[in-house]
């Protein structure tokens, strides 16, 4: 490439931000790494799977209930979500006349921005309390998996419409002179021309779920415990870090870290799952 | 037949049942949040742990750490952005990496970015917990949006003005600045109120790093309460909290709404007056 | 009827293009002189272009070209689409740089520098060599700054001679009239005609000396074709021109020059290079006189 010497001055420049930019990853890994170096230079890695509860003052460090509830969470939101969320995009694509789809659009976006601390606020003072009347204590995975479902659909359905968007019109106006109904051509069409899209939707969801912290802070009662039930009162990762570090000190602390490692491993399993899907349907 | 009608239906009932969820939520919190707005709420300060008393100093604060980050994160956004669609067509090495750090990034659990941010910032570098902590953290975390609109909003623009602007000798920096730029600015600016959108309604990261103090700060050195830490600690830790944490959910979510609305706006105005505006910024 | 597969300069009418072309030293690859064509034409080579090709990644577009552009000539190069021509041009400015995946070979020299030298500045060199596109761009900028912005970036920075700069070269496109009062008005308010003979004006306020166009009228209608076409007949002598275009018409009423190109073996290749009307009324080769007479193509 041919640049003049200004060029070659700016793009200096920006190489530097950009090396800035990328090196903040490196320094998320790398501080994650060096704080929890002290617990994991003196005990297996597997006391953390294998310790009989999680007791961190004591040198308890087992974060099974931890990851159980952190897993169940988000399978839960995802089972809700996604198909409410694929149908809330069929909607304002296919179903809904331009107008109001417009507005819904509009209002998704808008669930899209509030903050997770208000969904949780929310789920602790609404729905907490109808759901005790169900079945006490109220906040509760169920209650957890909920809210996280609220939150992540927006992220689900915008996704998904995006992909949706992107099937070429010709598609299903060939649909349409077959004579297909709207259904069978959404089926039959649609879905599978959209799937990375939807996948990778999904994906987004998931780490958005497995990510969040706030909302299932407030909501999910935060005993730590493996769930008996879904009325069970559970603590997630993300919950673990928010109340205890506070106070945590030394190897508490440092076992904090890692499960803050935890997280971000689980994360980038998903994101390496998307891609390898994106990949997969790139090149069957 | 049958089933095409029968999916209709169900899907009419997903819009509806999303619609008047989100509705009861927006209302509980508008009808809950409305009767406690009074001027006095908006500048005084909280007294007895937030039960009592306003919310200036934790309006102030959040200005401020939103401010911090957004004038932290945006030039280097930019200029990696500018960077990834200007100056990287052939696929370099080093711009691949770039990107393969921005998705990780784009990934990160807010938490984390806090457990980062509360060793990095506040210890490592010294900077304890105070608004400069909690400005750089949301920095990080805004990163990968600015990052990302910037660079659709460089990659919209015509690559006619590239190619005509190159073939009149014109460097590549001087047709960026008064070619490029301009005509990608509604997507910078943009990405900017969707950065601060985000950084306003963030918590989990700042909990560790700008910390809970509810007094007026006097500079960015010292801690500050932002909106969202205010509504999960009265919320959470402050027992009859729960009305004046309406009121903060309620602040909270319309300067979402004016920021949301500035932008929509915006976009209109540029679309109508695209060549004007853009001789205002030459 | 004479061969169709003999190469020009043994083609037995041509006895006095081949006593010419001996005369001439760069027979080799040039047809020599200009015979008929305006007399302001001055058959010196302004650009030497040996062997050139071009290759997008993996993909050949352009296989060994090789030709010359006369000094205040206008030179057109007529064949379909997708048969390099517009790569060809692209190359002459080294715009090819933009794109990552294109690889240039062969030698391109202007007044004797060579154009692929590495040291050299391309930003002084598209001074020299201006290029119109097919679509007009016009910048988002007003007429006046649009003018302006290119003569700045080349060091011109004082208003008085800027102004003058714009009014010349305004009326040099005949647009001085039609914008004299709204200089500062968004160029892109102006008609499709007007953009182009902005964007010829912009170039020419460089004081080029090689302008390429790459099928300039082909986007504009039929009147303001016409005006773009009398005003590149008018910049005849004055400067070189390259131009691309698919109207063999207008080919043939305004070049001097003519080169057909046509996709050989996936790649486009220059068949046939002469003067203007020797291409149109008797050319060489059987796929020229194809194209011409519209049996292909």
């Amino acid at each position: 490439m041919s640049l003049s010497r200004t060029d070659q001055h700016l793009v200096v420049g920006l190489r530097l931000c950009a090396l800035l930019v990328a090196s903040i990853v490196l320094l998320v890994f790398l501080f994650l790494l060096t704080e929890s170096w002290p617990i994991l230079n003196h005990i297996s890695w597997s006391r953390f799977f294998t310790d009989h509860s999680w007791h961190p003052v004591q040198g308890f460090y087992n974060i099974t209930p931890m990851l159980s509830a952190t897993l169940l969470t988000t399978l839960g939101a995802l089972i809700l979500a996604t198909p409410l969320g694929i149908a809330s995009a069929l909607f304002s694509r296919y179903y809904a006349p331009s107008f109001v789809a417009t507005w819904y659009r509009r209002l998704i976006e808008l669930l899209a921005g509030i903050p997770s601390v208000v969904y949780g606020f929310w789920g602790l003072t609404t729905l907490a309390p109808l759901i005790a009347n169900l079945h006490p204590p109220g906040v509760s995975l169920f209650t957890a998996i909920l809210v996280l479902a609220l939150m992540i659909l927006p992220t689900i359905a915008l996704t998904v419409e995006a992909a949706l968007i992107s099937v070429p019109n010709a598609y299903h106006s060939g649909a349409v002179a077959l004579g297909m109904s709207r259904w069978s051509m959404i089926i039959a069409i649609v879905l599978p021309a959209a799937q990375s899209g939807i996948v990778s939707g999904i994906m987004l969801g998931a780490s958005r779920a497995i990510g969040e912290t706030m909302a299932v802070l407030m909501v999910a009662g935060n005993v730590v415990q493996h769930p008996h039930s879904v009325f069970d009162s559970v603590r997630t990762l993300t919950a673990n870090i928010a109340l205890e570090m506070a106070y945590a000190m030394g190897d508490h602390r440092a076992a904090l870290f890692v499960s803050g490692l935890a997280l971000m491993i689980m994360v980038l399993g998903f994101i390496s799952l998307a891609e390898l899907f994106k990949w997969k349907s790139s090149y069957a | 037949m049958l089933k095409n009608k029968l999916a209709t239906l169900l899907i009419y009932l997903v819009a509806v049942l999303i619609t008047v969820t989100f509705i009861c939520i927006l209302a509980d919190i508008i009808i809950h949040g409305f009767s406690q707005i009074s001027w006095g709420y908006l500048t005084e300060s909280p007294s007895d742990a937030g039960r009592a008393g306003g919310i200036a100093p934790i309006i102030v604060s959040t200005a401020l750490i939103v401010f911090l980050a957004i004038i932290i994160a945006a030039p280097l956004g930019l200029a990696t952005a500018i960077l990834l669609t200007e100056f990287a067509q052939q696929k370099t090495i080093f711009a691949g990496f770039v990107e393969r750090c921005l998705d990780v990034l784009a990934s990160v659990p807010s938490i984390v970015f806090g457990l980062f941010g509360n060793a990095f910032f506040s210890l490592y570098l010294g900077l304890g917990f105070s608004i400069l902590s909690g400005g750089l953290t949301l920095a990080c975390m805004v990163l990968p949006i600015l990052i990302r609109t910037a660079v659709e909003g460089l990659r919209a623009t015509p690559d006619d003005y590239r190619f005509s602007a190159a073939a009149l000798g014109i460097t590549r920096t001087t047709a960026l600045v008064h070619l490029l730029l301009p005509t990608a600015m509604p997507a910078i600016v943009a990405g900017l109120i969707l950065g601060i959108g985000r950084a306003m309604a963030e918590t989990a990261a700042l909990i560790f790093t700008s910390g809970y103090v509810d007094r007026m700060p006097d500079s960015v050195f010292d801690s500050g309460r932002s909106l969202s830490i205010h509504i999960y600690d009265l919320s959470m830790n402050v027992a009859g909290g729960d009305s004046k944490a309406h009121a903060a959910a309620l602040v909270l979510i319309v300067m979402l709404l004016i920021i949301n609305a500035i932008s929509m706006g915006l976009a209109k105005h540029w679309q109508k007056n695209r060549i004007i505006s853009n001789e205002i910024i030459i | 009827m004479k061969s169709l597969f003999n190469p020009i300069n043994h083609s037995p009418q041509n006895d006095i293009d081949r006593v010419e072309r001996i005369a001439e030293p760069n027979s080799a690859y040039t047809l020599g002189p200009l015979e008929s064509g305006s007399p302001c034409c001055d058959p010196e080579p302004i650009l030497s272009i040996k062997n050139l090709s071009l290759h997008y990644a993996e993909k050949m577009a352009l296989d060994n070209v090789s030709l010359d552009i006369y000094q205040g000539c206008i030179t057109a190069l007529i064949g379909p689409s997708g048969c390099g021509k517009t790569s060809f041009l692209s190359a002459l400015n080294r715009l090819t740089d933009m794109i990552a995946s294109c690889r240039v070979s062969g030698e391109i020299s202007f007044n004797n520098i060579n154009v692929f030298d590495s040291a050299l500045n391309v930003q002084h060199l598209r001074r020299d060599i201006g290029m119109i596109f097919q679509k007009p761009v016009p910048f988002p900028l007003s007429i006046r700054r649009n003018i302006e912005l290119p003569l700045r970036e080349h060091g011109m920075h004082r208003q008085t001679e800027l102004d003058e700069r714009v009014k010349q070269v305004l009326n040099d496109v005949g647009l001085w009239q039609e914008v004299k009062h709204r200089l500062n008005s968004p160029a892109q308010a102006l008609s499709g005609g007007q953009q182009q003979r902005l964007c010829i004006a912009r170039a020419l306020a460089l004081k080029p000396k090689i302008l390429l166009m790459d099928e300039p009228c082909s986007a504009l209608d039929p009147i303001s074709s016409g005006v773009v076409e009398d005003l590149i007949q008018s910049l005849r002598g004055l400067y070189t021109v390259v131009i691309v275009t698919h109207n063999l018409a207008q080919a043939r009423r305004i070049a001097n020059y003519a080169g057909f190109f046509w996709v050989k073996d996936r790649a486009g290749s220059l068949i046939e290079f002469g003067k203007c009307q020797q291409i149109f009324e008797a050319p060489q080769h059987e796929l020229t006189a194809a194209y011409i007479n519209g049996s292909r193509g």
